[in-house]
């Protein structure tokens, strides 16, 4: 089974990266780009078949490792 | 002063540190690699130092938190033992659980290494006793991630609770502006545990020891460590 994990800022936290990137978008003049937040992807290969079962290790393995819930929120998709 | 050193793969400041521990105290800290269980009998300071552990990868501390010997050094902290963590191991701690808050990348994307003025915000603590209360200290910062962050509600209690150890500012005191060096929330440079037994901060007073490095204000957290009373089981 394959998953996906998205780590992303949480709202109202500065993202100076992301900021970055904007400003860099808006020197290529690519038109219409309001702001920009940067994230993470993590893209994982599960050895077990239940889907419940996966998205509650994966729940297990963001609040322990992949996202500081200080100032991160994740989202899991099974795919 | 029985001191623990604690050494992750990217880790480098972890000889300056010894010689800092070593120079106040007089007894040669140990230095424990991550993946020992336990720390040695009868250690008063756990120090995590700075560097790069583990490349910075995932967020800066983020792996190194989750380490073995980290359990250890949570249980040293229950029982009322020391721990310092300078620069990436302040990152390390915040990671751990040990201390609130997070490190993020400093407000202007930069790097920032340079002398640092900071203000001793109480003096009645393990690590500040040798200052005076709202002494202006010169040490310096190489950081590329010290930007503290808290929710609002933490910063609140850190602030209520006088939680708040050193602040970044001018050589005349003046916190905050040009002075704040990341953009830490509240200028905030270090933070303690709510029973003030744990320390993370992202200057290095072990780099101002001695006159030749341009300063021996770094002394007195050494000093202070010396003279706190031992407090580990």
């Amino acid at each position: 089974m394959k998953a996906r994990v998205t780590v992303t800022l949480k709202n109202g936290v500065l993202d100076p990266q992301g900021k970055a990137i904007e400003g860099a978008l808006r020197s290529l003049a690519i038109p219409g780009v309001e702001s920009v937040r940067q994230g993470k992807v993590f893209d994982l290969e599960l050895s077990m078949t239940d889907k419940a079962q996966a998205e509650t290790l994966l729940r297990d393995a963001c609040e322990k490792l992949l996202a500081n819930t200080v100032v991160e929120n994740y989202r899991i998709e099974i795919v | 002063m029985r001191a623990a050193v604690l050494l992750f793969p990217g880790l480098n400041r972890e000889s300056d540190v010894m010689r800092a521990l070593e120079m106040a105290s007089g007894v040669k800290p140990t230095l424990v690699w991550h993946a020992e269980t336990d720390l040695p009998a009868g250690t008063d300071l756990v120090v995590v130092p700075g560097g790069f552990s583990y490349g910075d990868y995932l967020r800066c501390g983020a792996i190194a938190g989750r380490a073995n010997i980290m359990d250890s050094v949570r249980r040293h902290a229950e029982r009322g033992g020391l721990v310092l963590g300078i620069c990436n191991g302040f990152q390390i701690l915040c990671e751990s659980g040990l201390l609130p808050g997070v490190l993020m990348r400093n407000k202007d994307l930069k790097f920032v290494c340079r002398m640092q003025h900071l203000r001793v915000e109480r003096n009645d603590t393990a690590f500040a006793n040798q200052y005076a209360k709202g002494q202006v200290i010169k040490v310096c910062v190489a950081h590329g991630e010290g930007n503290y962050v808290v929710d609002a509600e933490t910063l609140d209690r850190l602030e209520g609770e006088g939680r708040v150890a050193f602040r970044y500012c001018d050589s005349q005191g003046v916190v905050g502006g040009e002075a704040n060096c990341n953009g830490s929330v509240n200028d905030i440079a270090g933070v303690y545990s709510s029973r003030f037994n744990v320390l993370g901060m992202m200057p290095h007073p072990e780099n101002l020891i001695e006159r030749i490095m341009g300063g021996v204000d770094g002394r007195g957290l050494f000093d202070s460590l010396v003279k706190a009373p031992a407090r580990a089981a």
